[in-house]
């Protein structure tokens, strides 16, 4: 009587697969989505549908170029991630062709063209973000204002969204100028640019104890998604801790010793894609470093580049060329950072 | 995820014992015959001491050691030699191996063993080497010749003697049912071992998830009433039972990769192992049988059998009811290390401790393998501390400097990283074809260097003869045209 | 904006340019590539490269006089692997080099046909053959490298080419478990 016969182990972990594992990140993105478009109006969810309709298209077309099967690899939810974040990353009302050409530049060049699922050594958003912000400066400081009290927030409706966004241009009633606000971190920047002190660029109705009002939901919304990923293990601690300790630690030091010119931790922490990077973006596990210990040099190390980007650099934010730079230098911290074997000295 | 890892590598796993361990054990029916490969332990294959027609009792030993590292091997019935010859058996699935064929005559004759002193009475080598002709091996899965063991044992001057009762991989409970109803034979076993390597420390470890185990192992020691022997409670983690995740648990200490426990001062043996020597040593029965667990959802009734060598596996399955309509896939040993066998017609050799009649239920089918998305699940898992995603990356590309420096050669192949991956990646199996493959590698190189030493040796022997006589000729030439006038 | 591309083209010429002419000049190898190259083959010192040895061949490579397919015994790998060093497309061995199985062969003398005539003591390049003039001539297997070369002094052709005894397979220390015990 013949059996089938099949190598050890001859059982696996239930309901685990690849899919679930990025299902669950897109999950934990849900709190950050949702309190956006509260804030901000339904250009996020135009954004999205976008990034995902390119990001789809932008995978088969890849898989079958490359000669490899399709259905596999189409909905594990890898370019779904990545359509996302990208979308995140961008003005609420960028014109259409910006998040689709950020997207299929993410998908085909920075994905695929380095071997599809598993081979990417950039993170994709963020390559995908950094060609946009370096060849569309203008498109990405359309930020607007948040709905919240002490802003000048124009609403549009969904139809005005969409028109927006699908042809590039505003309504004819509205201007630019007149619905367009600064982040947070832009706003701070200008500020000191103008001379003015910390404290004074952070006063106004624009700030709370925190940072930016209204933004600071928003991290604090894709702080409790992180949580939630902590919880189930889909990503594990070192990164974040060791990203925002990075954090914390340099703006804690520098404001210390000028807080004039320099912002404080709880600032750093609430405001651009701080949360969003050390919890989503820097976690991306296919471009981290591999051992544990290599993940805490990998995260202090995007901590510190933020930083002096945010601070010193050209850039309000710094957290998607932070990321990048690690990325670099992922193999030669894990050339560094091999974890001791049982048995061997060292 | 729903899969718990420990905080030093491995698994909680669910057991998957309660079904076998409900009944007492009993004993396997006789069967009409048994196959007896000649090579069913580590080292060099023994070599048979009857011949075809030979007359042959239950006990009697019919193959004796080939070398320092072989085994005793004893008939399990009385009978007559049927032949010996290749045949089939579970190691072996790729070509039959020579078997000594018994037929049983259903008579049961012991065969004499003449009366020996008590174990205390003998010197430890004599002790050694007497237990080495009861045939016993390493009941654990290993089946490494006890008596080499012990010496190498005994060279350590003393060594912490450790009885391996954590049967921590699922559907195995040949030892949990051991200790439960033999535990008394356990401890026996265990002051045998003491005597000889002369040492005054055994623990025995049980998994805490086997309380009437460790219960009954902790009356036995307690009867017996000698304070070197001692049961001790081992977290219930695959692989707690290997053997340096057991000598790291219970002393502390990491066995070198490039030594052995030995090295450490440490000597493990399974408990079964302990029973089959206080079997032989005190009831004069060499090892002809051992306890086998039936289980999965692919057998009527799962049970512990003790089972004689070389009965077939297809007649333990009837002994159990027969298999079940969901039947699928037949396993010797448990889920994650077992391996997996073509049919049924195979002996029960010393290394079978499980047959997993599996099912669907008991098995969780591998989904399509996609690439690795190096999210370090593997690397948490690894008991051995490994990154077995480097490994796999590395094992892809052919590179074998780069398995080596992660570890390839410290691979336990406990099947923890294989369990978790999220992306099916079938990690064991691809280490396992890559250690071979690095040995010969390996192997290869030496053997060029070696021959390129010799070539160099011998350019250099002939270009120094060459001016030798040379130089001969030259002097030659000096004392002849000196001569000349 | 255009002495920017100008500037751009030129210096992307001119590193094309460098590149191109470094390739092309002759530079004389190092010891040490040799000594590389060396390394990566099999030591058979069998000769079917054309060259008298392991180490002329690994110079020829080094100095451009010889291709990396031409060692049968080294077979595919060795082929990769000089690919590899010398930064140039592998490829396979070329079957006009020999082709051999892929098991490992000895020779192996016929002790009954044996003359004692030193021949192939004297042919063999690593010292494989244990005799003296007169005496029974015998190859240590274990030593013998399988290049053949003592076959054609064989004055009474007693030398034939055997396949390896099966504990040379795989000389380090086999994996001690089940699939892979040690067979009869």
């Amino acid at each position: 009587m013949p059996f089938a016969t099949s190598a050890a182990p001859h059982v696996v972990a239930p309901r685990n697969s690849v899919a679930r594992v990025m299902r669950q990140v897109l999950y934990a993105l849900v709190p950050t989505v949702a309190v956006h478009v509260y804030l901000f109006g339904p250009g996020l969810l135009v954004q999205i549908a976008l990034a995902a309709i390119t990001a789809i298209a932008a995978e088969a077309l890849a898989l079958w170029l490359r000669d490899r099967p399709v259905k596999p690899f189409l909905f594990d939810g890898s370019a779904l991630i990545t359509a996302v974040l990208l979308a995140l990353c961008l003005p609420p009302l960028a014109p259409w062709w910006l998040i689709v050409s950020g997207t299929a530049f993410a998908i085909l060049l920075a994905k695929h063209l380095f071997g599809g699922l598993g081979a990417n050594p950039f993170n994709p958003a963020m390559v995908g973000y950094a060609v946009l912000l370096v060849s569309f400066p203008v498109q990405l400081l359309r930020w607007l204002p948040p709905d919240v009290q002490g802003f000048d927030h124009t609403p549009l409706s969904l139809a005005q969204t969409l028109t927006t966004i699908l042809t590039g241009e505003l309504p004819a009633e509205l201007s630019w100028d007149a619905i367009t606000s600064p982040t947070p971190l832009e706003a701070v920047r200008t500020g000191l640019a103008m001379g003015l002190t910390m404290g004074e660029a952070h006063a106004g109705a624009m700030f709370s104890h925190f940072g930016g009002r209204g933004w600071e939901w928003i991290n604090l919304a894709t702080l409790a998604g992180g949580l939630w990923l902590l919880a189930v293990r889909v990503i594990k601690w070192h990164i974040p801790v060791a990203m925002l300790g990075a954090i914390l630690v340099c703006s804690s030091v520098m404001s210390a010793l000028d807080p004039g010119a320099y912002a404080g931790p709880l600032f750093h922490l609430t405001s651009g894609a701080s949360l969003l990077g050390a919890f989503f973006i820097a976690t991306d596990p296919i471009s981290a470093a591999t051992s544990d210990r290599g993940k805490l040099v990998y995260g202090a190390g995007i901590g510190v580049a933020t930083y002096v980007i945010r601070t010193w650099g050209g850039y309000p934010d710094g957290v998607a060329f932070a990321v990048l730079l690690m990325n670099l230098a992922v193999p030669l911290i894990d050339r560094y950072t091999i974890p001791r074997i049982y048995g061997h000295a060292r | 995820m729903a899969v718990k890892i420990g905080t030093r590598g491995g698994l909680r796993l669910e057991a998957h014992k309660e079904r076998s361990t409900r009944q007492n054990l009993r004993a396997a029916s006789q069967p009409p015959i048994v196959v007896l490969p000649l090579d069913q332990h580590t080292g060099l294959p023994a070599i048979a001491i009857v011949k075809a027609g030979d007359r042959v009792l239950r006990g009697q030993p019919i193959a004796q050691p080939s070398g320092s590292l072989s085994a005793w091997l004893h008939s399990p019935v009385s009978g007559h030699v049927k032949a010996i010859e290749p045949r089939p058996a579970p190691h072996h699935l790729g070509s039959p191996t020579i078997s000594v064929v018994i037929e049983n005559d259903g008579r049961d004759e012991p065969f004499d063993f003449p009366a020996r002193a008590t174990f205390e009475e003998l010197p430890p080598e004599e002790l050694c080497e007497h237990i080495g002709r009861g045939g016993i091996v390493g009941l654990g899965g290993a089946v490494f010749p006890t008596a080499p063991k012990l010496w190498s044992g005994m060279q350590a001057h003393g060594p912490h003697l450790i009885l391996n009762g954590v049967e921590c991989e699922p559907y195995i409970s040949c030892d949990d049912m051991l200790m439960r109803e033999r535990a008394s034979d356990v401890v026996f076993g265990a002051r045998v071992l003491l005597h000889a390597l002369s040492t005054k420390s055994c623990i025995i470890a049980v998994e805490d998830d086997m309380p009437l185990a460790l219960e009954a192992m902790r009356r036995a020691v307690a009867e017996a009433g000698d304070s070197r022997v001692r049961a001790q409670a081992v977290p219930g983690i695959y692989p707690a039972g290997g053997e340096k995740q057991l000598i790291s648990t219970l002393l502390g200490v990491e066995v070198p990769f490039d030594g052995l426990p030995a090295d450490v001062g440490v000597l493990c043996h399974n408990v079964a192992t302990a029973a089959a020597i206080a079997h032989w040593i005190r009831d004069g029965r060499p090892l002809i049988s051992r306890i086998i667990t039936v289980t999965g959802d692919g057998v009527r009734e799962p049970a512990n059998l003790d089972v004689l060598l070389g009965t077939s596996f297809a007649s333990v399955i009837a002994d159990c009811g027969g298999y079940t309509e969901r039947m699928e896939r037949l396993i010797m040993g448990g889920s994650m290390m077992g391996l997996a066998l073509p049919h049924d017609e195979l002996p029960v050799v010393k290394a079978t401790n499980c047959i997993v009649a599996a099912s669907r239920l008991d098995l969780e089918p591998r989904a399509a393998e996609m690439p690795c998305i190096r999210c370090g699940l593997c690397a948490d898992a690894c008991p051995a501390f490994l990154l077995p995603q480097q490994i796999h990356l590395h094992v892809q590309s052919g590179d074998l400097a780069g398995m080596a420096r992660y570890g390839l050669l410290d691979c336990i192949e406990c099947g923890c990283c294989d369990y978790v991956c999220p992306s099916q990646i079938p990690l064991v199996e691809r280490f396992r074809e890559a250690k071979p493959l690095h040995a010969a590698t390996l192997a290869e190189r030496n053997d060029a260097a070696l021959a390129r030493l010799r070539f160099e040796a011998r350019a250099e022997r002939l270009e120094r003869l060459e001016s030798e006589r040379r130089a001969a000729l030259a002097r030659k030439r000096q004392e002849l045209t000196g001569k000349r006038p | 904006m255009l002495t920017a591309l100008l500037i751009m083209t030129l210096l992307v010429a001119a590193a094309a340019a460098a590149r191109a002419l470094a390739d092309r000049v002759q530079r004389d190898p190092t010891d040490e590539l040799i000594e590389r190259l060396n390394d990566l083959l099999p030591q058979t010192q069998c000769g079917r490269c054309t060259f008298t040895g392991c180490r002329p061949y690994a110079t020829a490579i080094a100095t451009g006089a010889a291709d990396i397919n031409q060692c049968p015994p080294g077979g595919d790998r060795t082929a990769a692997a000089l690919a590899e060093l010398m930064g140039r497309e592998p490829k396979p061995v070329d079957p006009g080099f020999g082709v051999l199985p892929s098991y490992p062969r000895v020779a192996w003398i016929d002790e009954s046909r044996c003359i004692g005539c030193t021949k192939c003591i004297q042919a063999c390049p690593v010292d494989a053959i244990v005799g003296a003039s007169r005496y029974m001539h015998t190859v240590i297997a274990d030593q013998c490298t399988g290049c053949e070369l003592c076959i054609p002094p064989c004055p009474v052709d007693c030398i034939e080419m055997r396949p390896a005894p099966q504990a040379l397979w795989m000389r380090a220390q086999p994996i001690l478990s089940l699939s892979t015990s040690t067979s009869h």
